[in-house]
C-alpha cells in the first residue's frame, strides 16, 4: 500500500474542492470496498478525503411524498428505517441480502453505489485487467468465466456490478443527488452506472471531485407490490448469481405497470425495459411471464461458463411474477 | 504518513501515533497489544477481527485507525473485565461452541452487536414480514451471524449458544 494523507472536512462543499483540487486524492466512506482494494494494490491514491462528518446520514420525507436518504447513511440504518421498511420494503430487502451485519454497519449508502464493477481477474493484479489497467485485456474472456455478465457486456470488460441495494433502487427509479466543483446536480439511477464499452475503467458517469450527497426516492407507487429476490451458491453472504428487484401493478388481472431491475447480469444494475414493455396490459398469466423473461434476454450473449445465466434468470423472474400475482390469477 | 490518535480500547485510552496505512486491526494487535481480535482472511470476508465500535459490530480489518481517532472499541477480552465470562462467552463454552477458537472472539463479539441489533427491532434477510416484530429463531440467529466463518464448522453449537442467551 503506498503512503497517502488523510483528511476529514467537516463540510460536503470542502471534500469536494479537496478531491478536485488533486487528482491524486479519494473520498473514504464506510471503506469496506476501498480498504480492501488499497491493500489488494488496486488503486493507489495520494489522499483520502474522508466524508463521514460531511454527508447526511439522515433519511428525510420530501415535500412530494418522496424519500432522501443521505450519502452517508449506513446501509444496516437504512435497510431497518421503519419509514423504508414500510413504504418501500423492495429496498430493506435487498439491503438486508447484501454483505453481512458487520460490513452493512460500515457502509453507507453513497459507497454502496460506488462501490467497484468486479471480478476475480481485477482483484488480483497477476493478470491483466482493462479496468485496473486499461489497454492491458481481460483475463475474464477465456478465464473463469462462471459470474461473467451476459448483458451489455463488451470485449473489453465482462465484470459485474456486486450491489444488491442499487439493483432496487433502480426498480423504484431513484435519483442520485451529486455535488461537485461547479455545484449540485441530479442523476436518474438508471444510468448513473456505466456498460463498459472500450473504457471499462469507470464504472459511472461521475467525474473525478463529484461527490454522491444523497439518493432520492420517488413517492411509492400506490398499491403496487414488490419483491427483491437474489439467487447464489450458498444462503447468505455471497455475491448475486442473478437478482431480481420487481415492482408490479395489476388490476382486472392485467399487468397495468411493472418496474423490473436485474443484478448480477452486467457492468451495471441492468433495467429490464423490454420486459416491462412486454408485461403492459398483458394479463396475468405463465405464458406472459415467460414472454417478458425472453424478451429481455433475447441479446444474452454467453460464454463458455456463464450460459447458465439465462435460464436462471427467465426462471427467477417468472418465479418473482408468480409470487408477485398469486392473488391475480 | 504519521498521525496521532487516540483510542479508548476496552475501556483504556491509548494515545499512539500511526501511519496513515494502519488498520484498526493492526493498530489493536501490533501496537497496543490486543490480541484478541484475531486476523484471519484480512479482507472482510471472515468476520474473526469483529469487534465492537460504540455498540455497532464493525470489521477491524476494513477499518483505517486514523479514521476512527477518539473511538470506543470494544473487543471480546474487554466483554470479560474481571476475567469474569461474559453470558454469551459462557454460553459458547456451555454449548462447546468452538474446536481450536480462532473464530470465537469475533463471534462472540459479533453476537452481542447481532443481539442488541434485533433488540432494536432491525429485520434480516430471514425475517418474512418486515414490519413484525423480530422473532430470534434459528433461521435468524444463523442469516445473521453468516459475516463470521469457522472453519472447525461448530455452527450448530455456536447456534445454540446463541439461542440460549438471546431468551
Amino acid at each position: 500500500m503506498r503512503p497517502f494523507e488523510y483528511t476529514r472536512p467537516a463540510r460536503a462543499a470542502e471534500a469536494v474542492a479537496a478531491v478536485t483540487a488533486d487528482p491524486g486524492a479519494r473520498y473514504l466512506a464506510g471503506g469496506t470496498n476501498l480498504v480492501d482494494h488499497l491493500k489488494l494494490g488496486l488503486t493507489a491514491p495520494t489522499a483520502l478525503v474522508d466524508v463521514r462528518d460531511a454527508l447526511d446520514d439522515t433519511v428525510r420525507t420530501l415535500a412530494d411524498g418522496g424519500t432522501s436518504i443521505g450519502a452517508g447513511v449506513p446501509n444496516s440504518d437504512l435497510a431497518a428505517h421503519p419509514e423504508i421498511r414500510r413504504r418501500y420494503p423492495v429496498l430493506s430487502a435487498a439491503l438486508l441480502a447484501g454483505a453481512s451485519g458487520q460490513l452493512r454497519n460500515m457502509a453507507t449508502t453513497g459507497g454502496n453505489l460506488l462501490q467497484r464493477t468486479r471480478c476475480v481477474y481485477f482483484q488480483d493484479v497477476t493478470t491483466p485487467c482493462n479496468k485496473r489497467e486499461p489497454g492491458s485485456g481481460c483475463s475474464a474472456l477465456e478465464g473463469h468465466g462462471r459470474d461473467n455478465a451476459v448483458l451489455g457486456a463488451s470485449e473489453f470488460c465482462v465484470a459485474t456490478h456486486p450491489s444488491d441495494m442499487a439493483v432496487a433502487l433502480c426498480a423504484l427509479d431513484a435519483r442520485v443527488r451529486v455535488l461537485g466543483p461547479d455545484g449540485e446536480r441530479t442523476i436518474p439511477v438508471n444510468g448513473f452506472h456505466r456498460l463498459p464499452g472500450a473504457t471499462p475503467e469507470r464504472d459511472t458517469v461521475l467525474s473525478h471531485g463529484e461527490l454522491v450527497t444523497a439518493v432520492e426516492l420517488p413517492p411509492p407507487v400506490p398499491g403496487a407490490r414488490s419483491t427483491y429476490r437474489k439467487v447464489r451458491e450458498r444462503a447468505s453472504y455471497a455475491f448475486a448469481l442473478v437478482s431480481v428487484a420487481a415492482l408490479v401493478q395489476v388490476r382486472d388481472s392485467q399487468f397495468v405497470d411493472a418496474r423490473i431491475a436485474f443484478g448480477g447480469l452486467a457492468h451495471a444494475p441492468w433495467r429490464a425495459r423490454r420486459a416491462e414493455e412486454v408485461l403492459r396490459g398483458r394479463p396475468v398469466t405463465e405464458e406472459s411471464f415467460q414472454v417478458a423473461a425472453d424478451a429481455e434476454l433475447a441479446e444474452a450473449r454467453t460464454g463458455r461458463d456463464n450460459s447458465y445465466k439465462v435460464p436462471l434468470t427467465v426462471n427467477t423472474l417468472a418465479s418473482v411474477l408468480r409470487e408477485l400475482t398469486e392473488e391475480d390469477r | 504518513m504519521d498521525t496521532t490518535i487516540t483510542l479508548h480500547v476496552d475501556g483504556a485510552e491509548h494515545t499512539l501515533t500511526v501511519d496513515t496505512r494502519t488498520t484498526l486491526l493492526d493498530a489493536l494487535r501490533d501496537r497496543l497489544g490486543v490480541t484478541s481480535p484475531k486476523k484471519g482472511c484480512d479482507h472482510g470476508q471472515c468476520g474473526s477481527c469483529t469487534v465492537l465500535l460504540g455498540d455497532r459490530r464493525i470489521l477491524a480489518c476494513l477499518a483505517l485507525a486514523v479514521a476512527h481517532d477518539g473511538a470506543r472499541v470494544t473487543t471480546a477480552a474487554g466483554l470479560a473485565p474481571d476475567g469474569e465470562l461474559h453470558p454469551l462467552a459462557r454460553a459458547m463454552v456451555d454449548h462447546d461452541g468452538f474446536q481450536c477458537g480462532y473464530c470465537t472472539p469475533g463471534q462472540v463479539c459479533s453476537a452481542v452487536g447481532m443481539l442488541a441489533e434485533a433488540e432494536a427491532g432491525w429485520p434480516s434477510h430471514a425475517t418474512r414480514d418486515l414490519t413484525a416484530a423480530t422473532e430470534l429463531d434459528d433461521a435468524e440467529i444463523r442469516e445473521r451471524m453468516s459475516g463470521n466463518l469457522c472453519r472447525c464448522g461448530a455452527y450448530p453449537n455456536i447456534v445454540a449458544a446463541i439461542r440460549e442467551v438471546s431468551r
